[in-house]
């Protein structure tokens, strides 16, 4: 009986590819710790209720904010959602629908690569397209370069989440005399949206604290807007510009900043977890 | 034990009493594709008006394309077509012009694996294809009529305190009774029936056959199954498929006791398939 006994060798090998892995797990996480201790050391004393209320102020002047920098991601975030999501969805639903189809398999490359773009290049299209033929820079402009963004997530992850719906729920929706696009409106789309909304969160999550693509586009106000037609401010943009300049004031105040876009991400990141818990095993079983 | 001679003069009464019923469906010269492949070929069937109708065969002889024809379910896979005609109530659902969506209100189809919306209640499952009929302009009391396809799918009592409730909460007998009653809301002539207890118990079996028995007074019925007892129980005549070729159409007593092809024989005797 002796093959059965587990060799020695075979036992110390084991245990230390078991603790090679554990290892490679903790240091996977790491970064993130780091970051958020290091941020809410360095933030935390920025934090007052005065922060989230009032607008910047200039060196010298204490009790600045950055209300209008949250509102303002809100806004831009906003615009960028309200033009990214349907067309993502759609686009989404077509390549699912129309899988071998010319114009589908062009479109998923597209999007694969658009999704791989550097968010600089988006920003540089944003400028080109929107920002030199109104003239200025734009709440718009910068809601559009972050939407543009949001686009190939959104369409990647709704094609993921409409094809893994059975096709037998589809043909049973066409043989209760469904027509087609009812049949994906009413069947495939509500079954496969908590799903889609995963995706939807995902890619707010990322775009919310996007730098580059605001730079030239949104540009960043020091005062209060929220029109869609001028310059806005942003939470990055905010960080962004005090973390360049050269006060130790503005420098506590873009770490606070970076600790309030971290928990609006994470906030995001958490809701979509639970999003995907609630609806979406339910809906693929 | 009947006599060889007492059995002949039962089924031949059990052809003509078919015979002498009007036609719900006719198919005539069918052939569908799927690609280059040919999965039904040539196949003439009448489906008798309000009798239920069994479609038996082995694995990939086509029953279930042969069904999927009935509907125009078939031609929505990429790739499938289909040659010949099927007359519902003597038109050409194949005919120009006609629109599949139209056709499918008609006749009725259930799967194999239960296909209840999955984030609708119970209700809303049934009144699913209603939903569509108003749309197009039919006025519908829809209480009366969830409760009414309900009853005629038996399920009515079990579910009647949780209408409101996901359909996934059912067991997936009563999910599969859940899709019966969705397909007999919108008053279809015809029901097509895929294997419908494939993945039941027998508990769950039996109640759907005796549903199917019990319907046959005012709905068609065409079942397709692997299971030839079941045939034998519920059905009036039963087609025997091989190889996309409809071998035999007869009353089902006589198909199962003295069949006319040596091919049929050999399948209902076990010698293959």
């Amino acid at each position: 009986m002796s093959e059965f006994r587990s060799s020695p060798r075979r036992r110390v090998v084991n245990a230390i590819m078991t603790g090679l892995t554990w290892v490679a797990a903790v240091v996977a996480t790491l970064p993130l710790l780091f970051i958020l201790v290091y941020l809410l050391q360095k933030g935390a004393s920025s934090l007052s209720l005065g922060f989230f209320t009032h607008l910047p102020t200039p060196v010298g002047v204490a009790g600045g904010g950055v209300a209008n920098a949250i509102v303002g991601t809100l806004v831009v975030v906003g615009i960028a959602s309200a033009f990214g999501v349907p067309i993502g969805i759609g686009a989404g639903i077509y390549l699912a629908e129309k899988k071998g189809a010319p114009l589908a398999v062009g479109v998923r490359f597209l999007a694969d690569v658009l999704n791989g773009l550097p968010s600089i290049v988006m920003g540089i299209f944003a400028w080109e397209l929107v920002v030199v033929p109104m003239g200025h820079f734009s709440a718009l402009a910068g809601g559009f370069a972050l939407g543009a963004m949001m686009i190939p997530t959104v369409t990647r992850t709704t094609e993921e989440m409409v094809r893994v719906v059975p096709t037998s729920l589809r043909e049973a929706a066409l043989a209760l005399g469904y027509t087609q696009w009812r049949t994906a409106l009413r069947i495939v789309l509500p079954t496969a949206l908590a799903g889609i909304l995963t995706g939807i969160l995902v890619a707010l999550a990322r775009i919310a604290g996007e730098t580059a693509p605001l730079l030239f586009t949104a540009f960043g106000n020091n005062f209060w807007s929220v029109s869609l037609n001028e310059p806005i401010a942003a939470l990055p943009l905010q960080i962004f510009n005090y973390a360049i300049s050269p006060y130790d004031e503005w420098h506590a105040q873009a770490w606070g900043g970076a600790l309030v876009l971290i928990a609006l991400v994470l906030i995001i990141s958490l809701v979509s977890r639970a999003v995907t818990r609630s609806g979406f095993a339910r809906a693929v079983d | 034990m009947r006599s060889t001679e007492s059995a002949r003069r039962f089924s031949d009464a059990d052809a003509r009493a078919l015979e002498a019923l009007p036609a719900r469906m006719e198919v005539r010269g069918l052939d569908a594709f799927f690609g280059d492949v040919h999965a039904v070929r040539d196949v003439s069937m009448r489906i008798p008006r309000n009798r239920v109708t069994a479609v038996i065969g082995p694995s990939g002889c086509g029953k279930s394309t042969f069904l999927r024809t009935l509907n125009r379910l078939h031609e929505t896979v990429p790739g499938a077509r289909i040659r010949g005609q099927v007359l519902l109530e003597g038109s050409d659902i194949y005919a120009p012009g006609i629109d599949p969506v139209s056709v499918r209100r008609h006749v009725g189809m259930v799967f194999q694996r239960s296909t209840a919306f999955p984030t609708m209640s119970i209700r809303g499952n049934v009144a699913a294809g209603l939903r569509v009929l108003k749309a197009a302009g039919q006025r519908i009391d829809q209480e009366e009529r969830v409760e009414q396809a309900l009853r005629r799918a038996a399920l009515w009592e079990e579910v009647r305190d949780r209408l409101d409730e996901s359909a996934l909460g059912l067991s997936g007998g009563q999910q599969q009774r859940l899709c019966i009653a969705r397909a007999l809301a919108i008053d279809p002539g015809v029901l097509l029936l895929d294997e419908p207890t494939a993945s039941l118990d027998p508990i769950s079996t039996e109640k759907v056959e005796q549903l199917v028995h019990d319907l046959r007074e005012e709905i068609t019925v065409v079942i397709v199954t692997h299971n030839m007892e079941q045939a034998a129980r519920v059905s009036d005549q039963t087609g025997f498929f091989l190889h996309g070729e409809l071998v035999e159409l007869s009353p089902t007593a006589q198909l199962f006791t003295r069949p006319r092809d040596p091919r049929t024989e050999a399948y209902i005797t076990g010698r293959f398939g």
